[in-house]
């Protein structure tokens, strides 16, 4: 992009390219309308059918909910809170464990990951357990942990940490495996201690894949927070969530459901903004690509 | 094992550049659990400040010779001298340009280059002076903030000549580090390579199966025979110092008698090398 720009730039400001830079902009700005307008239209057509089929009691409203009274319970939850209190309370809680968990599970998945990809025996040694832990349903862990732990934050903050671990820990640890050996070559002939090699290679290397796992990662944080909510908790969206199932409140499931995505995209979007700020070196089509 | 030195000044002491390879084996287990010999009693000798290149077929132990000298690897047999001291571990005072890129990525022009000082211990301030003017000798003053993605292949060899020049070297290991350039460029950089090598006259160890760059270049040409490798012949190229223009070289009759020379030796070697890949397939 700033090449072409650039090139634009050093030519002679002749009617021509003008012209051409003209006919661009508009080329450009004509796909950007239809672009918006398709997006647009795609969500009018899904809403607008759910709502429609509902409507018209071809899809029973009871079980499947309908939009409007989605909204409806949406206004609810913001404006009078839920029987615990303030909906922002809930978020807080839930958003909390999350990202506590995140925190926790990424950390130590990074850790290991780095770890066990520089050390081959240790790989080897531990790599069937961890194909094993990994086939586990670790969700139900959730379960012990809650009998374990109690009701409070700890056992929400447990699950997530351990969903969020594995992805992380795959990428840390494939990320180490996919280092260019030639870098690695450079550098010990340059003389670099093991401790350089990690510093100046390894981690910058695996960083990429690290951070792409961070995307994925943190909606498995808000789903270990949410499941460990709907098994036990006092506060929290989750609970929320659990509690209008009890009632046969489909709307207000949806209605937690919309309000944990938001939640998820404001995350998704400060993890890319990290992402360009740390992977500012890669080629940009690597991240346009990754932006889909 | 410290494998930090002080840096050697410009102009290192003449007997420490001497590379001496003698009766050099190198074996690996295949896949199928085969030992392979790779390379078979290889004994060079590269004087202080020479330039010497290795020709050969593909796939004859090139490149494993370089490993060991560098210390990257470990021979199976023989040893390693390089100015007078054994082989073991990686050897102080080496440059290495590798065929494929061996450039940092995430690291802008500048931090490439600044890499063989910053781990030498050098300070900050000094490895961006020196990075500096070592950009500027190989042409690429003002772009030190791009990224290696943002530049041709040529410009990016020339970034792994500056980073491998930095800590000026007493040896410098080559494998066949033009091999992917075009034709044009490649002549350019060989051009460039000699002119700072006449400054800093290093012991150079070159690996291509180019036969024109070999004989442009270098004052030996070795040719290696098909696998397991081993020394062939060795011709001294006695074409004059300063070389200047590669490309001029190429049309001299005494380049052209060398080169035939050459080739006639290495000929039965890539056929025989041809042969065998041909009969695996």
């Amino acid at each position: 992009m700033s090449t072409t720009n650039a090139v634009l730039d050093q030519s002679p400001v002749s009617d021509a390219s003008a012209g051409i830079r003209i006919g661009a902009m508009r080329a450009r700005r004509r796909r950007a309308f239809w672009l918006w307008t398709a997006r647009l239209g795609f969500a009018v057509f899904v809403i607008g059918g759910w709502q429609l089929c509902t409507a018209m009691n071809w899809v029973d409203p009871f079980f499947f909910g309908q939009p409007s009274r989605i909204w409806d319970s949406l206004v609810q939850l913001f404006t009078k809170g839920t029987e615990f209190g303030s909906i922002w309370g809930d978020i807080t809680v839930t958003l909390r464990e999350a990202v506590y968990g995140f925190f926790l599970g990424s950390c130590v998945g990074v850790v290991v990951g780095l770890v066990l990809g520089q050390n081959r025996f240790l790989a080897d040694v531990l790599g069937p357990y961890i194909k094993i832990v990994n086939a586990v349903p670790r969700i139900i862990l959730g379960s012990i942990f809650l009998v374990a732990f109690g009701l409070g934050t700890f056992p929400k903050v447990l699950l997530a940490a351990v969903l969020v671990f594995f992805i992380v820990f795959f990428n840390a640890f494939q990320g180490v495996r996919e280092v260019n050996p030639n870098l690695v070559a450079n550098l010990k002939v340059l003389g670099a201690s093991p401790l350089q090699v990690a510093r100046h290679v390894t981690i910058p290397s695996a960083l990429t894949w690290i951070i792409a796992s961070l995307h994925t990662a943190f909606g498995f944080a808000i789903i270990g927070a949410l499941v460990g909510e709907v098994l036990g908790s006092q506060r929290g969206v989750g609970l929320v969530i659990s509690q209008a199932q009890g009632r046969l409140d489909p709307n207000t499931v949806f209605a937690g459901m919309a309000i944990m995505a938001v939640v998820t995209l404001a995350a998704e979007y400060l993890i890319s903004m990290l992402e360009s700020r740390v992977l500012s070196w890669r080629p940009p089509s690597h991240s346009e690509s990754a932006g889909i | 094992m410290s494998a930090r030195t002080e840096r050697k000044t410009a102009a290192a002491p003449a007997a420490s550049a001497r590379i001496e390879i003698t009766n050099l084996t190198k074996r690996f287990m295949t896949k199928s659990g085969e030992p392979f010999t790779a390379i078979r009693d290889v004994s060079v000798t590269v004087e202080p400040g020479q330039f010497c290149a290795i020709v050969g077929p593909t796939g004859c132990g090139k490149s494993t010779t370089l490993g060991q000298v560098s210390g990257l690897d470990r021979p199976s047999a023989g040893v390693v001298h390089v100015g007078g001291h054994e082989v073991r571990g990686v050897t102080e005072g080496v440059g290495f340009m590798f065929q494929a890129d061996a450039l940092f990525p995430w690291k802008s022009v500048l931090g490439n280059v600044m890499i063989g000082p910053t781990l030498n211990g050098v300070s900050k301030k000094d490895a961006v002076e020196l990075a500096r003017d070592w950009l500027r000798r190989v042409g690429l003053a003002g772009f030190e903030d791009r990224y290696p993605h943002q530049l041709s292949g040529g410009m990016r060899k020339r970034v792994a000549m500056a980073a491998a020049l930095i800590n000026s070297p007493r040896i410098l290991l080559m494998d066949e580090p033009f091999g992917a350039l075009d034709v044009q460029t490649k002549a350019i950089m060989q051009t460039e390579l000699l002119g700072l090598w006449e400054q800093m006259r290093p012991s150079v160890l070159f690996i291509t199966h180019d036969l024109d760059e070999a004989v442009a270049l270098a004052d030996r040409v070795l040719v290696m025979t098909s696998s397991p490798g081993t020394i062939k012949e060795s011709f001294e190229i006695d074409l004059p110092r300063p070389r200047g223009e590669v490309q001029a070289i190429r049309h001299e009759p005494r380049f052209l008698e060398l080169q035939s020379q050459i080739w006639s030796s290495l000929r039965d070697e890539v056929q025989r090398a041809y042969a065998q890949t041909a009969g695996a397939a």
